[in-house]
């Protein structure tokens, strides 16, 4: 057990894999330099591989103020038990008070072995973390400062605050792409300390016999407009005006969890609470009822706006412009008001 | 060569099926108001451990911890094909975050038989996937998460598919070992006829208890304990008594139980009511529909 630290830094686990850093690390770095400066300790990331200095220098950029970077060539691939014990071992030896992970396939496999190493609470899937006080009703114990792990739970129809004050450190796995990741900033200085590494093969009880990787084929998270559609749309076929109206939007096309399980999309168009969470500028959601799982993953847009034919869908709870109609006589206006509207403009230009 | 597989599910209050009278008025969930079920990818769980014992043989053993109604997904994995099952169920376990459930659930597997531990990816009421790979470091062996699919099993070791989020992986351990298997592994078979006819009166003590309670509210305590004592006996000649540890008979350390074991405290519940702030109604209509077109150019929100 590791006793309560009130001086320790916060940390962030930068996942890397071949010296390419995650996005969710990057992510967390704006959110947990705010953390650190509320309770007026050090950024710090921990960075795991073999040949991953270039990184340390990207995480300064990115607002730590110091790197701990452990090198050793049976490091260089991502394994739960070798990468846990590492880690455990840093913790042990530098007793921060917050450590916080992406909730990443590789997160959510070693955050909880490593909380179970070290006997310390761990909440999975935060969408936010707060510096707050809190008093217990018991004993009316005060604990100052505490990190308040906000996640949904039971299907995301809840939203609950999660704290440990008995026990060291506090840590959180943090959804992808809930976070505005911050811009680097190439001036930024900070201290890189290079940790001697104690394993050995016996840390490394898994083979990996073949990986194969593949890209999203979209980009949700970093498309500035997207155009989502749900079950409503009716067919793999009727999608297309999904497809036609983010075209000519320049957005990226998106969907619902009921319309990848009927076969109109591919999964990796998914928005939601196993899909990906985006907070786009502008969210136009066709045919899209609005479970609460959905709305997990939309909710932050900047500007929503629904079609519906049901005026009582929840998405309609949410949405800025809300148009209740057939969707397959509103898309095409859309589409028809958007190409006027840039013909008009090149005209313009011309003029 | 056999394997005996140990799989630990859970008895979960149905998410999706959430409406606002499940919801109490200060925000809270009523469990209650929820239909109770097997956890969907502990069914996935099961799966493989079926498919494992029919292909090589062994033994399939469920455990469960949770209130005495979870013996009814305890009874579901006997239609289904599991040999032997176990219900933790003990006051003491109470308000356990995933640190003290896999601490407690580590105490019960080590008095079980096992080569191959299995776990859904994760329960439908927290999301969270942390007690497979908490039980893993507590029992000292190898985790395989997100298992889609089993490749070999070779006496010493097993190879599996994993899914790594933007692709797969396939990976080779040592056993034991254990596996958290995710929705896409399999179809889970339904319960067979004849096993459900076998194991229908199939009951756990607690159950038992309950149900002569009902029956004789005007019995002295020691007639009723007699009584389920009798009950218990009679259903074990039959093979029909399901087991029932505590947290005395696993060992469990209580320092590592139930609230003093958790280090994660709920400071607050929320329902969520997500509005918008502004909003307006579009006609839809040509003019309505090219001005707000029209107004999120003017915002530079369309470019």
């Amino acid at each position: 057990m590791i006793d309560v630290n009130r001086k320790g830094e916060v940390w962030v686990f930068a996942e890397q894999h071949n010296g390419h850093l995650e996005d969710t690390p990057i992510e967390l770095m704006s959110k947990a330099r705010r953390l650190a400066d509320t309770l007026g300790v050090k950024l710090a990331a921990a960075v795991l591989g073999d040949g991953a200095k270039d990184i340390a220098t990207k995480l300064i950029h990115y607002g730590a103020d110091k790197v701990y970077l452990a090198e050793h060539p049976l490091l260089g691939t991502y394994q739960t038990n070798s990468y846990a014990k590492v880690i455990f071992d840093l913790i042990h030896k530098y007793k921060p008070q917050i450590v916080l992970y992406g909730a990443t396939a590789a997160g959510r496999d070693l955050a909880p072995r490593i909380a179970s190493a070290a006997k310390a609470g761990l909440t999975a899937d935060c969408t936010d973390l707060q510096i707050g006080d809190h008093q217990t009703t018991k004993d009316e114990q005060f604990h100052k400062n505490l990190l308040f792990q906000i996640r949904p739970a039971f299907g995301g129809n809840i939203i609950a605050t999660i704290i440990n004050y008995d026990r060291w450190p506090q840590m959180a796995t943090v959804r992808e792409g809930v976070m505005p990741p911050p811009e680097p900033d190439v001036s930024r200085k900070g201290e890189v300390i290079e940790e001697k590494v104690q394993i050995s093969q016996q840390d490394l009880p898994l083979e990996i016999l073949e990986e194969h990787k593949r890209p999203k084929k979209v980009n949700l998270k970093a498309a500035r407009i997207i155009v989502a559609g749900g079950a409503g749309v009716g067919s793999k076929d009727n999608f297309k005006l999904i497809w036609d109206l983010a075209n000519c939007l320049g957005a990226a096309p998106a969907a619902t969890r009921a319309a990848v399980d009927l076969g109109f999309i591919d999964s990796d168009h998914q928005v939601g609470q196993t899909g990906t969470t985006v907070r786009p500028s502008l969210y136009l959601a066709v045919g899209v009822s609005g479970a609460i799982q959905h709305q997990a993953g939309m909710s932050q847009s900047q500007k929503i706006i629904a079609v519906n034919n049901d005026p009582d869908a929840p998405i309609f709870q949410i949405a800025h412009y809300k148009i209740v109609g057939d969707l397959n006589v509103v898309v095409p206006k859309m589409i028809k008001a958007v190409k006027e509207k840039s013909i008009k403009e090149e005209k313009t230009v011309k003029a | 060569m056999a394997y005996n597989c140990v799989i630990l599910i859970k008895q979960v209050p149905d998410t999706k099926r959430i409406t606002g009278e499940a919801m109490n008025d200060d925000g809270t969930v009523n469990r209650s108001a929820l239909p109770a079920i097997f956890n969907p990818e502990d069914l996935n769980a099961l799966e493989l451990a079926l498919q494992i014992k029919d292909k090589f043989g062994g033994k399939v053993t469920v455990i469960t911890m949770g209130l005495p109604a979870a013996s009814a997904i305890l009874r579901d994995s006997l239609f289904r094909g599991a040999d032997d099952a176990i219900l933790i169920t003990d006051q003491r376990c109470a308000a356990s975050d995933t640190l003290a459930t896999s601490y407690i659930l580590s105490c019960a597997v080590k008095k079980a038989d096992f080569d191959i531990v299995l776990c859904g990816r994760q329960a439908i009421d927290g999301d969270t996937a942390q007690v497979g790979p908490q039980l893993a470091e507590k029992l000292g062996i190898p985790q395989i998460t997100y298992v889609e699919e089993l490749i070999e099993l070779n006496g010493k070791s097993i190879t599996a598919r994993r899914n790594i989020g933007a692709g797969w992986q396939q990976v080779r351990t040592k056993l034991p070992a254990l596996l958290t298997v995710t929705g896409d592994a399999n179809e889970p078979r339904v319960a067979a006829a004849k096993k459900m006819m076998k194991y229908k009166n199939a009951h756990t003590p607690v159950e038992v208890e309950q149900e002569v309670r009902s029956q004789k509210t005007e019995d002295s305590e020691a007639k009723i304990k007699k009584l389920v004592e009798k009950k218990c006996s009679e259903l074990s000649e039959k093979g029909l008594l399901i087991k029932q540890w505590d947290l005395d008979y696993i060992e469990a350390d209580l320092k590592w139980c139930g609230r003093t074991g958790s280090p994660t405290k709920v400071r607050r519940i929320q329902s969520v009511v997500l509005a918008a702030k502004e909003s307006k109604n579009i006609e839809p209509n040509d003019q309505d529909v090219s001005d707000m077109i029209h107004e999120l150019i003017e915002d530079k929100i369309i470019a």
